[in-house]
């Protein structure tokens, strides 16, 4: 039994404590990135499926020179750009609540999530650095490993 | 004397009577030695409940035995329980519906701390009640005559006007569960109640409440709380029509 004293009762009249409460806040947000990034997600992903796997001589045609060409358009790298960032943010913030609903130590929930956003950090930045660095006629390669726009 | 009164087993119309095992948890708080399972043998009959059962255990065989039950018809809400891993009400559960060829096992609800054997403090689960005002919320003067509603008006929140504070939903959320601080399940169908009634004017307020980290945002859609509901009512619909309102209000 806990005992009430004069003390615990909130004033009558006083305002209403709105601390972590009100407007867009993060856990809004969250929740509604889940959704909106979802329904984007399965347009890029089976697109990139069915592009990578399907279309033409399908999973036998990626080679480097497929990688190569694909990333020398500006269109597959922004599709591979927003695939990356979409689904690391989605696949983050999935772990991120698994986290917060089964790790009751305040510890361990800190020590989870500061590597959970270090994954993050790094997986991020190297794929973001390769599909913008990407080079796609590496000097001094056998030409037939190559795209056919290296020729020159 | 009519044959009814010499031999009442075979007569038409006699209701069936059976053997079955009760597996109780038991926990007395001032043994201090946690709690146990304890079975009983009960002969019963098929018009029989579990709350029939637990009371030929606390009448006949071990009047130690505590578990809450006021109305035994459903309304009233205090015999929710854990009965063969499934949030019930004790009054609304025929034992010949359950498997009787394995022991009924009958456990407090989880989540909220056990008093005494069935009886958990329901403290913590009314204070998240009390939070959302579940109350009518108005301003201006009061009207000379009746609010008047029309059926359409009525139809948005009356599913969730069927609550009956059992806590059977509540206490069968996982998320509930590793997080007591949830407003859980029941709290948001009460608050449902007048975020949606044509007559109340606390919305705003209420969906700022709920618009918490510990509020519906936490509920991951196991679906757990709308199948434990002993009212039918479809809480889950519910939870998503007052996360679809803050996302309409926030923007």
């Amino acid at each position: 039994m806990t005992k009430l004293d004069a003390t615990d009762l909130p004033a009558p009249r006083a305002r209403r404590t709105t601390a972590l409460r009100g407007g867009a806040n993060t856990e809004l947000i969250a929740w509604l990135f889940m959704r909106i990034s979802g329904v984007i997600l399965l347009v890029l992903v089976f697109g990139h499926l069915f592009v990578n796997l399907m279309v033409g001589d399908g999973v036998h045609a990626i080679d480097f020179a497929f990688v190569g060409g694909k990333w020398s358009e500006p269109f597959w790298q922004v599709w591979d750009l927003l695939m990356l960032w979409l689904a690391m943010i989605h696949g983050t913030n999935g772990v991120r609540t698994i986290i917060n609903d089964y790790a009751e130590r305040t510890g361990t929930r800190l020590v989870l999530k500061s590597l959970l956003y270090l994954a993050f950090v790094v997986t991020v930045v190297m794929g973001t650095l390769v599909i913008f660095t990407f080079d796609p006629c590496p000097p001094g390669s056998p030409a037939d490993l190559l795209p056919s726009f290296c020729a020159a | 004397m009519t044959a009814t009164l010499e031999n009442p087993q075979t007569e038409m119309g006699a209701i069936p009577s059976f053997q079955v095992t009760m597996r109780v948890e038991r926990f007395d708080p001032e043994s201090g030695s946690g709690s146990y399972w304890q079975e009983f043998t009960l002969t019963m009959h098929g018009t029989d409940r579990v709350l029939d059962a637990l009371h030929q255990i606390k009448w006949d065989l071990d009047g130690s035995l505590a578990f809450r039950r006021s109305c035994a018809h459903g309304v009233c809400g205090s015999d929710a329980m854990r009965i063969n891993g499934r949030n019930r009400l004790a009054c609304k559960t025929l034992l010949k519906d359950l498997d009787l060829d394995k022991p009924v096992v009958v456990e407090p609800i989880k989540g909220l701390p056990v008093k005494k054997d069935l009886i958990v403090d329901m403290e913590p689960f009314f204070a998240s009640y009390r939070e959302v005002m579940p109350f009518l919320v108005t301003t201006g003067n009061q009207p000379s005559r009746e609010r008047l509603q029309s059926v359409e008006q009525r139809a948005v929140f009356d599913d969730t006007t069927k609550c009956i504070l059992c806590a059977a939903c509540t206490t069968s959320c996982p998320v509930f569960w590793s997080d007591g601080q949830y407003f859980g399940p029941a709290a948001i169908v009460n608050a449902h109640r007048f975020i949606f009634d044509s007559r109340d004017e606390g919305a705003q307020q209420r969906l700022q409440i709920l618009n918490d980290k510990e509020g519906v945002w936490r509920c991951r859609t196991t679906f757990n709380c709308t199948e434990a509901c002993p009212r039918g009512i479809e809480i889950t619909k519910a939870i998503a029509e007052v996360k679809r309102a803050i996302v309409t209000r926030s923007f």
